[in-house]
């Protein structure tokens, strides 16, 4: 116990600022104000894999390290779509997961927000938009914001994110 | 010796080392087959190709892994998508190597060729009725189903459990949902760009499979690799090695209750990753293996700074394996749990560090070396206990030892290029790659098409030998139990379902 507890006293708290949002990467319309005033204090994300390489995995994860600390900013991951406010979806939608992705979507409550990360999100990547794949996640489900990168950094990824709860209009810092 | 018959007639093939090829009729298909099984050999990969001078047929391909070499054995079978008048195609192994039967299946999904073995249920393709799994009945049986969509930020899949009160008494898993038809993007690419989706099948062993489909290219073009290019390559695979054991250990604490472990581990990664990124120019390393070595080099400088990086990263990783090895919390729930003996790991022919747990000593790097492992080969790593506990040591140790790996090639970098020119090889050449990835040996099978245009390629991930223990481990364990035992094989599941 004392050497957990000494360790934790001497790495101490290494957590960063929050990048600012990017208004780049808004692909659809702002919610509105106090929606949005209400979801920028506590977000829940509920993240959909549909058909990615695990790469962008690796990078939402990181979001949760003590570095990026996206609990920090009231922002977490939910186990339901029934609890979440924002759908986090990676891949070039294979296929054998577009029923998923189409029953998680339904299952959000509405107000919701989508946001595609990674180039197969966003495009279909290197893997395109034919047979086994259906490509863009926007051919399925609307999307608020989408993040390129192969993978995107988190620091990209947090941007995304809250670039999909600011307000329109609102220039980067 | 009875293999000795069948590697002597064969012919050697480019790219992976000590590796050969033989065509066979049906009848000396079957007989290879089970002279590699009594010789204790393993199930490599299979995969199904067309055929060209088979009358729209098809060529089966089975790789093993034996002693003396990788020999991948071809047994064509002609007309095999006409109406059929034989029950089956081609003689299947799955008595033999049980970890055949899904590959037999995905073949049957991706060509139509039928093995004689009894289970034809599709794996790749998706009946839109749903999977057909097997129901057990009996007092007080009752199904848990879990996925695709699972509880955390990992990859899809579909879990379905037969559990009495806690306790599981079955579990049969269904994949092919991140199923992206690999195989057939790969011929839509030109065989000098095929690495960047090889390296985009599993993203977190991205340097294994990028290094497994160049050293098959190199191979049939036959372009040699500098030895510097040869180091760095080393040098990026074992980085990825520790990256990956830098997350499990850190997720597995957590699973078990002790998010301390998370929290440091997961911020020690990051602080890996950054030095990634500063030395290679990425987080992970997706396109760092290029034909002909690797896309960038190192500086002295950057050298030394990812030199020291990785000496600070091998001495925390061993301060915090006392603390969990100190803390009864976190013992309790890795020891005993999960449990793959050594006997169900050879018969099941598990590979890879989940392997290595189990007794099964196999590491590519040390028995199928290629450079610059043939001089500079890691410590063998091997645990007989098989479970969560075993598997978790098994991380550790190999960090360690990756830790010294890396160190030791950055302070000996070879001068000289770190890349090479390389030319389109002829079509109909043949090669393949062999790579120890993080999990295990991450296999490439290519086939060069006319003009640079690949025919066929084939990526196997160790995953596909791995997944059935897991439905061995978690027997007898509660439910409750199965994230924690999951992680700590952590298989790919984009890696299997191409």
């Amino acid at each position: 116990m004392l050497k957990t507890l000494r360790k934790i006293c001497q790495v101490g708290v290494v957590s960063e600022a929050a990048p600012p949002p990017d208004e780049l990467l808004r692909a659809r319309a702002a919610l509105d104000e106090r929606i949005r005033s209400v979801l920028g204090r506590a977000l829940c994300i509920r993240h959909v894999d549909a058909g990615s390489c695990n790469g962008c995995e690796l990078e939402i994860q990181a979001l949760n390290n003590p570095y990026y600390n996206l609990e920090g900013l009231g922002i977490r991951f939910v186990a339901s779509p029934r609890h979440a406010d924002l759908l986090l979806v990676t891949g070039p939608v294979a296929a054998n997961m577009e029923a998923a992705l189409r029953l998680v979507y339904a299952a959000t409550p509405d107000p919701k927000l989508v946001v595609t990360l990674g180039d197969c999100g966003c495009t279909g990547g290197i893997f395109g938009e034919r047979g086994a794949t259906r490509g863009r996640v926007s051919n399925i489900i609307p999307v608020d914001v989408a993040v390129p990168g192969c993978p995107p950094s988190p620091a990209r990824i947090i941007q995304g994110i809250l670039t999909a709860i600011a307000g329109a209009g609102r220039a980067p810092a | 010796m009875p293999l000795a018959k069948w590697w002597d007639r064969a012919r050697e093939l480019p790219g992976a080392p000590r590796t050969r090829g033989l065509g066979l009729t049906a009848e000396d298909w079957s007989r290879c087959a089970a002279d590699v099984a009594a010789s204790g050999g393993r199930l490599l990969a299979m995969w199904a190709s067309e055929c060209g001078d088979c009358d729209n047929g098809a060529t089966i391909h089975a790789a093993f892994l034996a002693d003396r070499g990788v020999l991948v054995i071809e047994l064509s079978v002609s007309g095999a998508r006409a109406p059929a008048a034989e029950p089956f195609d081609y003689p299947g192994i799955e008595s033999l190597f049980p970890c055949a039967s899904r590959m037999q299946r995905a073949i049957f999904d991706v060509s139509r060729v039928r093995s004689s073995d009894p289970d034809r249920r599709p794996w790749l393709r998706h009946p839109p009725e749903g999977p057909e799994l097997v129901r057990v009945a009996g007092e007080g049986v009752h199904e848990i189903a879990v996925g695709p969509v699972h509880a955390g930020t990992i990859e899809p899949g579909h879990f379905r459990f037969s559990v009495v009160g806690e306790k599981v008494l079955r579990l049969e898993e269904r994949f092919g949902y991140t199923h992206k038809g690999v195989e057939r993007r790969f011929t839509e690419l030109p065989l000098l760009e095929g690495h960047r989706l090889a390296a985009r099948i599993a993203g977190d062993s991205a340097v294994a499979y990028s290094w497994a489909y160049c050293q098959a290219l190199e191979g049939m073009a036959g372009c040699a690799i500098a030895p510097r290019a040869a180091a760095l390559r080393a040098i990026l695979l074992e980085l990825e090695r520790i990256a990956n054991h830098l997350g499990d250990v850190g997720a597995l604490a957590n699973d078990a209750g002790f998010a301390f472990g998370l929290a440091q581990f997961s911020r020690i990664k990051e602080e890996l990753l950054r030095a990634l990124s500063h030395a290679f120019g990425q987080r992970y390393l997706l396109d760092a293996v290029v034909p002909g070595g690797t896309r960038g080099d190192v500086s002295a400088a950057a050298a030394e700074s990812l030199a020291a990086r990785i000496i600070a990263i091998g001495k925390e990783a061993a301060e915090l394996r006392a603390i969990y090895e100190e803390h009864s919390g976190v013992r309790d729930r890795f020891a005993g749990a999960g449990i793959l003996t050594p006997a169900l790991a050879s018969r099941l022919g598990v590979l890879g560090l989940a392997g290595r747990a189990s007794g099964q000593a196999l590491d590519t790097r040390i028995d199928f070396p290629s450079a610059p492992y043939d001089k500079l080969p890691p410590a063998r790593i091997l645990r007989q206990e098989g479970d969560v506990a075993a598997r978790v040591a098994v991380r550790f140790d190999e960090l360690a030892e990756s830790c010294r790996l890396v160190e030791s090639l950055l302070g000996s970098l070879p001068s000289g290029a770190h890349l090479g020119p390389i030319r389109v090889p002829a079509d109909g050449s043949f090669a393949t790659g062999l790579i120890e990835g993080w999990r295990g040996p991450v296999f490439v099978a290519l086939e060069a098409g006319p003009e640079g245009r690949t025919r066929r390629c084939h990526a196997h991930d160790p995953s596909w030998q791995n997944w059935p223990a897991i439905e061995h481990a978690i027997l007898g364990n509660i439910v409750a139990d199965f994230p924690l035992i999951n992680k700590s094989f952590n298989l790919a599941y984009s890696g299997v379902d191409l």
